[in-house]
């Protein structure tokens, strides 16, 4: 009876389906056209010094039923019944998914070992094209499409190095050994992070050529960005307070160096921890008056205070030098050896070598991934020790945490201080970094930049973070050929991850300490804070 | 030893506005006992217990805590988590308010935020790896599984809390405030929810509580078989008034509490009686 049933819906749905399918689309044809008769469809021209309409219906039509076109297929090709919701469904089943990484993979092999094979693809490219802004376009897309499966190559040839080092070390008797029943694609997924690490400590010696400078410039700024959303991560993904205002912190390190370094002639290695302590301090300060405060009157306080730094450092000419900024901010130097040319006590000097700018940003990459991993393992730490789980609970519920004993106020301005604290080391790489700093580079477009990274990740996840800053700032890094494209892809590589995975791409909460086994907590238990 | 009432409620009166919640309650509960409060709903219970762990600040009244040792406060003048801490005053909640996020052991860790921040120098030597606190961490553990132990929740230790039923996660609320070494154990409707074997389980351990470690228990509830089963002194709340006040057999023939639950009809009198026997 039941399977009768069954089989006559089966038969109503697909008999209904071209139908309904149909419908859809022409539905979506008719609202693309009503949008696109206003967007393209009129013109304004410039006839006889007058403004004249210009209608375009064709364009408009084209438009329209290119949407229907789109939208049938996707109905008829991706139907999933009644409703459209994806939630729930793989993306693409997995053998597709590995056969696609298979291919990703051999093809990055193909451009990784094989000199310019990637200029070459993207010459020939650009050659079935006639027009040049079309070549330059076809150039750029090659380009990109091969540089990401370069970036697939490395990263899975470093998970494959990582799984045979730990297969050697359990078969040796060292290690951990392996769980039984584990699939292989699972086992090399988890050493994910461990690649990713060692890609990282690498990452100099693997690019060379006229490329090297500006590939290094970028991985700089993706770190920096990790280490901040580190910090934020704090603040928002473990305590859940929710700071819209984190760059204050940046600048208040970036700042601090500036003024000692330029003022007082101290080089960066001093005035690193100051940075940190000033920037904690500033936490501190933002974190006695909105202790009372949650959710959006949080946000909005922290916002508030964000822009307050930023304006004071623009109107307090006197000791900032007001919107010219501070310049002539001191280079890092490798343990008191400059990296200057002319230096009496030069770093190249020192070691024999011939000059090379290039030194000074291998260096100062080797700083920041120093920096980031400091902060990576301390927040590690920290999620282990009281304070830590303190933070996690008063994200869950702070009236429990009051009825345990613990000092909720204490706990919420070390959450901000501590965050802070990282910022600050992060502000004052910074200014070292551009050897100058001014107002401008301290807007809300950074911090709304750090939050998106930490949203995105995931809320509380270390990895999530480092995932998701390398997807904002490389893709934003890599497209800026695309010019004004680029927000394009950005906002919608943002929408993807949010469709996808609306809590963030690991969205799964480690817990902090096992009894016998540790196992993932779904995300739909864990909070996200009340502010 | 001191033989003074474990905490002695005087004159305590709440005021929201207009509306008094509670007025001039005085009431004791003696050291080592299961005092319940209980009264209509909308009688001030709550209240009661909000201003006993420091939720909200009593507009009159003293409310003092004795430890065994003599040492006395004043819970009205101490913060929320001060009681917590100092006072050694332990709460549950009428809606539960586990770390649904945590892990089991987890919540009983945070329940021993104190000891455990000490171990740790404040977290700062902690973060550098001392071992005093990775000693601190396994005695907690230890605690931990004692207690999870007790309350039979051991094998799901590494679950999170919100994936537990719901007589498990009222099990772990009690175990997470016993974690926190309380003398005093507030117990706001701990059987809410609970079906018939799953209170007469936690009937048996809050006896197993009291006799084994000597702890003194003040209980709201309106399972009559869990406050006439287990209590050795009831008070009884109307309109923010006490109307009753003594042993369970007392209350149970007072007709101030048979008025207040059912009227004064003669016939629901009975009823009710008949009811209260069990």
């Amino acid at each position: 009876m039941a399977e009768a049933v069954a089989a006559g819906i089966r038969a109503r749905t697909s008999e209904d389906r071209i139908g309904t399918a149909i419908r859809d689309a022409l539905l979506t044809g008719l609202v693309a056209f009503l949008l696109f008769v206003v967007i393209i469809g009129l013109k304004t021209e410039n006839a006889h010094e007058k403004l004249i309409l210009v209608p375009r219906l064709g364009w408009a039509a084209f438009w329209a039923g290119l949407a229907v076109a789109g939208r049938l297929a996707i109905d008829l090709f991706t139907w999933r019944g009644s409703s459209m919701k994806t939630a729930g469904r793989p993306f693409l089943p997995l053998p597709t998914a590995i056969a696609g990484i298979a291919v990703a993979y051999a093809v990055g092999a193909y451009f990784f070992l094989v000199p310019d094979a990637l200029q070459m693809a993207a010459a020939s490219a650009a050659d079935i094209f006639g027009a040049e802004a079309w070549k330059s376009r076809a150039r750029i897309t090659v380009d990109l499409v091969g540089v990401t499966l370069l970036a697939v190559f490395i990263i899975i040839s470093a998970m494959l190095l990582v799984l045979v080092v730990r297969r050697t070390l359990s078969a040796i008797g060292l290690g951990r050994a392996r769980a039984p029943g584990q699939s292989f694609v699972r086992e090399l997924a988890a050493q994910f992070s461990v690649a990713l690490l060692l890609v990282a400590l690498v990452l100099p010696l693997l690019v060379a050529g006229p490329q090297q400078r500006y590939a290094i410039d970028t991985a700089m700024q993706v770190l920096m960005y990790i280490m901040l959303g580190w910090g934020l991560n704090i603040v928002v993904g473990l305590a859940g307070l929710l700071d819209l205002g984190y760059v204050a912190f940046y600048a208040v390190g970036a700042y601090t160096f500036g003024l000692l370094g330029t003022t007082f002639g101290w080089s960066f290695w001093v005035c690193l921890p100051l940075a940190g302590m000033f920037a904690a301090l500033w936490g501190i300060m933002l974190g006695f008056p909105v202790l009372r405060l949650r959710g959006d009157y949080l946000a909005i306080v922290t916002l508030a205070f964000g822009e307050i730094i930023r304006v004071v450092l623009l109107n307090w000419v006197t000791l900032t030098n007001g919107p010219n900024g501070v310049s002539r901010i001191p280079r890092i130097s490798f343990f008191g050896l400059s990296f200057d040319r002319n230096a009496p006590v030069s770093f190249h000097g020192f070691f024999g070598m011939e000059y090379d700018p290039i030194y000074r940003v291998i260096f100062m990459y080797y700083v920041i991934l120093m920096l980031a991993l400091i902060v990576n393992f301390a927040t590690n730490r920290l999620r282990r020790l009281p304070i830590g789980r303190a933070w996690e609970a008063l994200r869950e519920d702070e009236i429990a945490c009051r009825s345990l004993g613990i000092n909720t106020t204490t706990t919420k301005l070390t959450a901000f201080a501590i965050g802070a604290m990282f910022a600050g080391f992060a502000g004052s790489f910074f200014a070292t970094r551009q050897g100058f700093i001014s107002p401008e580079s301290f807007t809300f477009q950074e911090s709304a930049m750090v939050l998106a990274i930490v949203v995105l990740g995931g809320l509380g996840s270390q990895l999530g973070i480092v995932i998701a800053a390398i997807v904002l700032i490389g893709t934003g890094e890599l497209f800026r050929g695309l010019e004004e494209y680029r927000m394009l892809i950005f906002g919608a590589s943002m929408m993807a991850i949010m469709i996808g995975r609306p809590r963030g791409l690991v969205s799964s909460r480690t817990p902090s300490v096992a009894l016998k086994e540790s196992r993932a907590i779904s995300s739909s238990l864990v909070k996200e804070g009340h502010g | 030893m001191t033989d003074a009432p474990i905490l002695q409620v005087d004159h305590l009166t709440m005021r929201f506005g207009g509306l008094v919640a509670i007025s001039d309650l005085s009431f004791a509960a003696k050291r080592g006992e299961i005092t319940a409060i209980i009264g209509p709903n909308g009688a001030g219970k709550t209240t009661v217990f909000n201003c006993i762990t420091g939720f909200y600040k009593p507009t009159e009244g003293m409310i003092a805590l004795t430890h065994a040792g003599g040492a006395q406060f004043l819970l009205e003048r101490l913060r929320d988590h001060d009681i917590s801490a100092h006072a050694n005053v332990a709460r549950t909640f009428q809606n539960i308010r586990l770390f649904s996020g945590m892990t089991v052991l987890e919540n009983l860790l945070v329940a021993q935020h104190l000891p455990l921040n000490r171990a740790s120098f404040f977290s700062l030597g902690g973060i550098i790896g001392i071992g005093s606190y990775r000693r601190a961490e396994a005695e907690a553990i230890e605690f931990a599984s004692y207690w999870l132990e007790k309350v039979g929740l051991i094998e799901r230790a590494d679950d999170a809390a919100g994936d537990l039923p719901y007589g498990a996660q009222r099990r772990l609320e009690i175990a997470r405030a016993m974690c926190t070494r309380p003398v005093l154990l507030c117990l706001d409707e701990p059987a809410a929810g609970l079906n018939p074997r799953e209170s007469a389980e936690l009937n048996d351990l809050l006896r197993w509580v009291r006799n084994e470690h000597g702890l003194s228990i003040l209980l709201i509830e309106h399972d009559m078989g869990v406050v006439m089963g287990i209590s050795d002194h009831i008070v009884v709340l109307d309109y923010g008034k006490k109307i009753s006040d003594g042993t369970p057999e007392f209350v149970r023939n007072d007709p101030a509490v048979i008025a207040a639950y059912l009227g004064v009809e003669e016939e629901a009198v009975e009823q009710v009686e008949a009811e209260v026997q069990l």
